[in-house]
């Protein structure tokens, strides 16, 4: 076989790891290169050097070192069963890469993953080298997000998360039936204990634990997962259920929804259709409720119907709706709890909002400024002089507050 | 009417100095006309020399400097004259920020943000090129056009970041350069200063066609967050027409390709795989059971646990302790009593002189069950179908370790043991026979003495767990005699 150009081998690398939803490349410490000789540095938060058509931002070069695999997961392309092209990088090629693409300012960092190759060990050991080689080699101080592989030794993922600002195992399956069926070879048990093993080196590292000694860091960026969303029937419940006893149990800074699209070469056993990407947008949202506004996984699936989020409206809405008699809220009363149950509030709105009231009791007019816009939120609230009346109990309201179609379409 | 000629486009303290002597000689905003230098309106007329100084010049809040140095950086040319109407009227309302419905104060706002997402957008789409001259030394240029004028504030942004690099920017009204120890401006250039051409941006497109999933386009947010005004200048940005154009056609094609014959080295693969696989046998020792109960499906706390947690000890432990089920830590580690109930019977059972070596500890359920809250999981008692599930595991154990003495540590491994619920008040203290022989004790689970809040509530039921333990010696020591 002749042997591949570098930028054959990126080609077919960068398309393998085009269906990995991750991207962040925020929330790291703050280092930089100054007086190093080295490059790279990271202020807190990423930056977002290109977008793709797709409409996601490109940070990192997101490659996989290689797309052997010797595992057959149906919903991967990259799965031994199927025909894709093939193509390995060398340790030093993904070291150069990253490095040319940095210099160039093309990129935040690397962001690397890999088909399992030999043995978990061997192939961790791979992604490993590439992150040693370039901090101890090169001085590099920008971003680098590696996968962890399951199974992999436990002083591998020490030393993965030296090396890496961020770590990630993906679930890939909102059940464990489900990714048994369509992972064979995976052990979603193992998964969770690759999980648990970095979380246990997360603690240690915690900056806010006391502790005489200075710790060494451990992947300064935290963990993340993904999780692939319509390649099997798990509704949005068992989906939203899954993500909060990870976020739970993990200490995850991000779970990843990845609406499963379409991949050549595809078993029968898959859904070939376009990617639900109104369903993964809802998932966002549901999440966002979960992680900042206090809700819980239950209340937020009954906004839906059977177990499935509303297609049409937002989840926060799509709640309220259904608990119109918790409304309407008084602005110049409730607590922060329920002000950030009203549709169309979000946090930074309900903090201006309580700042505000200790001064003048809020208008109407108060609250459009401070929301940006009034329309979800009249009906849900009471001020100085405004009450709904009947609104917040109208029937035809649902209606009234779904946006058209043609605003729903992402394009 | 007085002219101020400001030599810098986006000098603050040029602005400052000369606002402040206009503002000293008491010359109201419309007493002042700002103009730039080489400002076409305003090659006839010359500067008026500024007045002395002849009042005491006011105060201005902080945050007004932040913004002002910000706002300043802003293209529009009224930007001054509106810095100091601001400034002026700040000398009478110390408050005039604060009031965001002032026509003033939002341009000052719209002028800050905008000069905000300028400077990011640079930190984003400056493309360097690689230059490399006969001695080998790689250099590094880019051209840039700001919408505004943010080089200066970005550059040492790219000096903290490129350290090790020799680089330029050059932009059209001026340029930055580093040569590895400082950073240093000159006048703007123009395109061709800058090299067309770059080795590594060949990659660079093939990565960023790559890396497109053509089944999830969504033009507008590309647009929305890479602004069309800065595509000129990025190579990526001539890929972008043709991939929308393809990517219907390339999704199409995806989902009508669907799965061939697999490769034949898959198929050597899977052939291997059969050959070594091994039967899951009968359960003959404790690691076969181990291994076993992390694929148990048989009640459904496995699937949000992060793995069964199976007992430990020596093989033929004369004791077996039985807790409820694996807490949040235990859950976490795979090994059982590591959290601070284990830490409590460790020390009770070392108090009173019972080997810790010859006791084995394991659990009545082996899945840890919890509900999600925000950051923690809840702790949550098993039921009894869950507990009567995993009796099978706990009746292995108990079959391979044969310990002579059980000790059921709460009311679930109680209810697992005697098939029944109880209450634990009416059953420690004494020893119950059991069917095969072995002797059971029933006492608290040591969470129940974690849990008591007061002092003395908490040394008394200390005291009765220890003396409970003190039984369970006795009884071991009972046994070896009768050996
Ligand atoms: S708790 Fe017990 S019965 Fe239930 S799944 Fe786990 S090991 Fe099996």
């Amino acid at each position: 076989m002749a042997a591949l150009t570098l930028r054959r081998k990126l080609a077919i690398l960068s398309d393998a790891a085009k269906y990995d939803a991750s991207c962040a490349s925020s929330g790291s410490e703050k280092r930089n290169s100054v007086g190093t000789g080295g490059i790279g540095s990271t202020e807190g938060s990423g930056i977002c050097h290109s977008y793709a058509p797709d409409g996601r931002c490109i940070s990192l070069l997101k490659i996989l070192l290689t797309n052997f695999c010797v595992y057959d997961c149906i919903y991967c392309v990259n799965r031994s069963s199927s025909n894709v092209a093939r193509a390995r990088f060398s340790v030093e090629e993904v070291v150069r890469l990253t490095l040319d693409f940095y210099k160039r300012n093309y990129i935040e960092g690397l962001f690397l993953s890999s088909g399992i190759i030999r043995s978990p060990d061997y192939t961790m050991e791979e992604l490993v080298r590439v992150a040693r080689s370039l901090r101890e080699e090169h001085q590099f101080a920008g971003y680098i997000h590696l996968k962890v592989i399951p199974n992999a030794a436990p002083d591998l993922l020490a030393e993965a998360g030296r090396w890496a600002d961020r770590l990630s195992t993906n679930i890939e399956m909102p059940t464990d039936i489900g990714l048994e069926t369509l992972a064979p070879e995976k052990k979603p048990s193992e998964i969770r204990t690759a999980m648990a093993r970095v979380r246990g080196k997360l603690d240690e590292a915690d900056p806010d634990k006391k502790a005489k000694a200075a710790k060494p860091k451990f992947a300064p960026a935290g963990q993340s997962t993904q999780m692939i969303v319509g390649a099997d029937a798990a509704d949005d419940g068992a989906i939203l259920h899954r993500a909060a006893g990870l976020y739970s149990g993990y200490r995850l800074k991000r779970v990843y929804y990845s609406a499963f699209s379409p991949i050549p070469d595809a078993s029968s056993r898959l859904p070939l259709k376009p990617p639900p990407l109104m369903r993964e947008h809802r998932l966002y949202q549901a999440d966002w409720l979960i992680r900042f506004y206090g809700f819980d996984v239950p209340e937020i699936v009954a906004g839906g119907e059977g177990g499935l989020l509303d297609l049409d409206i937002d989840p926060k809405l799509a709640w309220a709706l259904k608990s119109r008699q918790l409304f309407p809220v008084d602005v110049n009363r409730s607590d922060r709890e329920m002000l950030l149950r009203v549709p169309g509030l979000g946090t930074r709105g309900v903090d201006r909002i309580i700042a505000t009231r200790r001064h003048h009791r809020l208008r109407l007019d108060d609250v459009a400024r401070i929301a940006g816009s009034i329309d979800k939120v009249r009906p849900f609230i009471e001020c100085a002089d405004w009450t709904p009346g009947g609104l917040t109990d109208d029937t035809r309201l649902r209606a009234r507050l779904t946006p058209q179609p043609e605003q729903l379409s992402l394009f | 009417m007085h002219i101020v000629r400001m030599e810098g486009l986006n000098d603050f303290a040029e602005w400052r100095g000369k606002a402040r002597q206009v503002l000293a000689a008491g010359l109201s905003p419309d007493q002042v006309e700002w103009r730039m230098l080489g400002d076409v309106g305003g090659l006839l007329d010359q500067p008026t020399p500024l007045p002395l100084a002849d009042h005491p010049v006011g105060s201005v809040p902080r945050q007004f400097l932040d913004l002002a140095e910000q706002a300043i950086c802003h293209a529009d040319p009224a930007r001054f004259a509106v810095l100091y109407r601001l400034l002026w009227r700040l000398q009478a309302d110390g408050q005039l920020l604060q009031n965001s419905a002032d026509p003033d104060n939002s341009l000052l706002t719209k002028w800050t943000s905008a000069v905000r997402r300028d400077s990011h957008k640079m930190k984003a789409f400056v493309r360097f090129k690689s230059i490399v001259d006969d001695s080998g030394l790689e250099r590094y240029a880019a051209w840039f056009e700001p919408e505004h004028y943010t080089l200066e504030r970005t550059a040492p942004f790219f000096a903290r970041r490129f350290d090790g690099m020799v680089w330029a920017i050059v932009t059209p009204y001026r340029s930055a350069y580093w040569d590895g120890e400082s950073l240093a401006f000159g006048p703007g250039g123009k395109r061709a200063d800058v090299p067309q051409d770059d080795a590594v941006e060949g990659d660079w497109k093939t990565y960023f066609s790559s890396i497109f999933n053509p089944a999830r386009l969504k033009v507008s947010m590309m647009k929305s967050e890479m602004p069309v005004k800065y595509w000129r200048n990025l190579p990526e940005a001539e890929l972008i027409a043709p991939l929308i154009r393809g990517a219907r056609q390339m999704e199409a094609e995806m989902i009508e390709r669907t799965a061939s014959q697999p490769p034949s080295r898959h198929l050597r693969q899977q052939a291997r795989e059969v050959e070594g696989a091994e039967d899951v046998g009968e359960i003959a020792s404790l690691a076969d059971a181990r291994a076993a109960v992390q694929g148990c499906r048989r009640c459904p706390l496995y699937e949000h646990a992060t793995q069964a947690v199976f007992g430990e000890g020596p093989e033929h432990a004369e004791v077996m302790f039985v807790g409820e089920q694996p807490g949040d830590q235990e859950d976490l580690a795979g090994k059982p009593f590591v959290g601070p109930a284990g830490q409590v019977l460790d020390r009770a059972v070392e108090k009173l002189g019972i080997d810790r070596s010859r006791v084995y500890v394991t659990n009545a359920v082996k899945h840890f069950k919890f509900e999600p809250r925000g950051k923690r999981r809840i702790h949550q008692r098993p039921d009894g179908g869950e507990i009567q599930a995993c009796k099978f595991w706990l009746n292995l154990e108990i079959g391979l370790v044969k310990p002579k003495v059980i000790v059921a540590l709460g009311a679930t491994a109680a209810q697992s043991l005697l098939g029944k619920s109880v209450t634990i008040s009416k059953l420690r203290g004494t020893p119950i026979a059991l069917a095969d022989g072995t002797t059971l004790f029933v006492t608290n689970h040591p969470s129940y003495l974690l849990r008591i809040p007061d002092v003395e509530g908490k040394a008394r039921e200390q005291a009765k767990f220890e003396a409970d333990l003190l039984l369970v010696r006795e009884a071991i020591a009972g046994l070896r005699k009768t050996h």
